[in-house]
């Protein structure tokens, strides 16, 4: 069984400030973590290698420093991984990230399951899964809670589409995006980040892909721009409701009849 | 003796404090007649809900006219009964007193009523870039109880406990005098030190109103490590290592399998691992990522020469909260794992916690009787949980007791103290009177005979 899991590494904390002028994350300074809802992911293909034997590798795409997320993926139990760098990816919306990440994976070799996170902390679009699956012409199966059981070539999954919960049977190779919070993901190892070598982290850039047109990466190979990132509005209004429970009671209910939330 | 409350009395309690705020009988919640696991019960005649120092002042001088018991209590989520009104009379909830009143950036100081609970406050600090650093399990429970049993908790290894923190305190007196104890400086050679007394005095000697405490510039990272070991022997054996190393982590705790897996039970929520029996949890913090990771780095490297089996980092938001939220429901966990429950909450010197561990470990396998433990290894504190399962009640006093008896000797013998941070209150005062010995006793009841010579405070706790 071979597992290959796709990785992002995304701000550290959640409170990251947007420039206003340019609408560009602020992320100077800012530490950076392993997508969370990757996490997900990985615990799902650590555990089915636990069970069916085989590999796990993972593949990301960023600036050379998103090397540290694939050891942080190694140190959980990966056993190496890809970063895709090259400043021609850069700017690259869904699509042309998708497809960067396609290439990436078809100079990776075979596998039988791919698997991503739901969805990004960053960018939150939750498509980038769908449309690797898409540029590789395998099977996509979104919000994957759990897989049952693996035989004759084929995954059977559990999976959330809103108000249902479908079991199926996929064929593979296929790519499953693994929904949040479906398991509790193991901690890195200090142990074998002490063994991490320089020979587990391969970078791949546009030179080493196939598909040499450069109109299909990054900025020009994106189909739609971004025209301005702003933050939430925040309300920072705050109302300490005060008095017996009774009278909280009675006026936390007058304001929220008030505003019509009830 | 005490005075039974009249129905004159409760008349001018309302007009003290508002017939809204004065339950009386019925009205009253089975909830006021115990704390979380003290082991005692009983109501009050009368529960009044206080909002002011000059509401408390008066309350207080009729009380002392009248010779009417009075006990203080926050959230009631005291182990040791200290905030059972064991002699019926008053009891005053001060749970609506609960706003913070300054933050002084001048003096690193925030100004709070006893209401405010730990949670609000560390929330409240951490909003303005500071830390306030003492850390109990039981983030619901008040200042003003925090105060009151001087809670230690997880930081302590590295910032002390609530003693450490508390600058200034406002109190009302058996009497009804409202005074002011300690100030808002960093050093006091004035006189015997009135202030640090009433901390840890379990609301025996006077009624805290407002506290004026200490903070600390909010560290800018921090990152906790999860040391697997093969056996909890060897897990705390590690631990006076690590102290040796002189790095100075801000926790370390020890947890077993077992406790772990009750926390899952009870949380709903697997742990990050439970592939081993024994675990050291440490934690760093300072203000560049290149210090605290070579702090880790160390310990790590360390841990593994002396026999861990891995270190596992946690390092994001993610992680600690998977983490540290199952290690703070620790005592909920083991008490929904059994039909009763009773805690030991020794301290012993640092080097001394695997000895009594062990001793902890005998003594379950001699009684037969379930003996779970978690802990602060890093300061000596220890929580021991004595687990009643299915025996009977004759069995289980027999039990508890002479579990309870063989552990307080032990930890006479090694050095060590009846309570870390839970205090004495009703539940521990015997252990306390048997490892103390005769003439502290004495001084301590002296004490209390000047503050309160009608003994109205909260009476029938910690040395009469």
């Amino acid at each position: 069984m071979d597992i290959l899991v796709c990785i992002k590494q995304v701000p550290g904390s959640n409170n990251v400030e947007v420039d206003p002028v340019t609408g560009v994350l602020k992320r100077d300074g800012v530490k950076s973590k392993m997508n969370p809802y990757d996490l997900y992911g990985l615990e799902l293909g650590l555990s089915l290698v636990e069970r069916y034997g085989g590999t796990l590798k993972v593949i990301t795409m960023g600036p050379p420093q998103a090397k540290d997320a694939v050891i942080e993926a190694i140190c959980m139990g990966a056993k190496e991984g890809t970063v895709l760098t090259d400043r021609k990816f850069a700017g690259a919306d869904v699509l042309a990230t998708a497809y960067t990440i396609s290439q990436g994976i078809k100079k990776m070799g075979n596998f039988d399951i791919i698997i991503c996170g739901k969805q990004t902390t960053d960018g939150d679009t939750a498509q980038v899964g769908a449309e690797v699956s898409e540029f590789l012409s395998i099977p996509n199966v979104a919000n994957v809670l759990s897989v049952e059981k693996i035989e004759d070539g084929k995954a059977v999954l559990v999976a959330s589409l809103d108000e249902k919960v479908v079991t199926m049977s996929v064929k593979m190779p296929c790519l499953i995006s693994a929904d949040g919070d479906i398991n509790s993901p193991r901690l890195p190892s200090f142990k074998v980040k002490q063994q991490v070598t320089e020979d587990m982290i391969k970078f791949v850039t546009f030179e080493d892909f196939e598909d040499k047109n450069p109109d299909n990466y990054g900025l020009s190979g994106s189909a739609t721009q971004v025209e301005r990132i702003f933050p939430p509005e925040k309300n920072t209004e705050k109302c300490v409701i005060d008095g017996t429970a009774e009278q909280q009671a009675e006026k936390l209910s007058a304001i929220l009849r008030d505003r019509k939330i009830v | 003796m005490y005075n039974k409350i009249t129905d004159d009395d409760i008349k001018l309690l309302c007009t003290i404090a508002g017939e809204e705020n004065v339950l009386s009988g019925d009205a009253i919640s089975p909830d006021y007649g115990h704390d979380e696991l003290g082991g005692i019960e009983k109501m009050p005649e009368v529960l009044v809900r206080v909002h002011k120092t000059e509401e408390i002042a008066q309350i207080m001088k009729l009380a002392w006219e009248k010779t009417i018991p009075v006990t203080v209590r926050g959230s009631g989520t005291g182990l040791v009964g200290s905030a059972v009104p064991v002699e019926g009379g008053i009891l005053l909830e001060t749970t609506q007193m609960n706003k913070i009143l300054e933050l002084d950036k001048n003096n690193l100081t925030v100004t709070v009523q006893p209401g405010v609970l730990l949670m609000e406050l560390a929330a409240f600090a951490e909003e303005n870039d500071f830390l306030y650093p003492p850390d109990p399990g039981e983030k619901s429970a008040t200042i003003g109880g925090n105060i009151s049993t001087n809670a230690g908790g997880m930081r302590a290894v590295k910032y002390g406990v609530t003693r450490d923190y508390v600058r200034e305190l406002t109190v009302v007196t058996p009497k009804g005098e409202i005074l002011v104890l300690g100030g808002k400086v960093a050093k006091n050679s004035s006189g015997y030190s009135l202030k640090d007394l009433v901390v840890g005095s379990e609301g025996t000697l006077c009624i805290i109103t407002e506290a004026v405490l200490k903070l600390v510039p909010l560290p800018k990272v921090s990152i906790s490590l999860l040391v697997p070991f093969p056996d909890m022997k060897s897990a705390i054996e590690a631990v006076p290592q690590i102290i040796r190393s002189k790095v100075t982590p801000t926790a370390i705790e020890y947890m077993s399998r077992d406790t772990i897996l009750f926390s899952e039970s009870y949380l709903g929520k697997k742990f990050p691992d439970t592939k081993n029996d024994a675990y050291i949890l440490l934690t760093f913090d300072g203000n560049t990522d290149a210090q605290v990771e070579e702090d880790m780095k160390n310990v790590a490297e360390l841990c593994l020469e002396i026999g861990a089996l891995d270190a596992y980092i946690v390092d994001t938001e993610e992680r600690k909260k998977a983490v540290w939220s199952a290690r703070g429901a620790f005592l909920e966990a083991i008490k929904a794992s059994t039909t009763e429950m009773d805690e030991c909450d020794v301290v012993v010197p640092v080097d001394k916690v695997d000895e009594f561990i062990k001793f902890t470990h005998k003594l379950a396998e001699e009684t037969g009787v379930r003996i779970p433990s978690f802990g602060h290894a890093g300061d000596g504190n220890l929580h021991v949980y004595i687990c009643r399962d299915q025996l009977n009640n004759d069995e289980w006093e027999d039990v508890l007791s002479k579990c309870f008896d063989c552990m307080y000797q032990k930890a006479k013998e090694l050095g060590g103290l009846v309570s870390g941070e839970h205090g004495i209150g009703f539940a521990k005062k015997e252990y306390l009177k048997e490892l103390l010995g005769e003439t502290p006793i004495s001084l301590m009841q002296g004490i209390k005979k000047v503050f309160d010579e009608k003994n109205i405070l909260n009476p029938g706790k910690i040395c009469f």
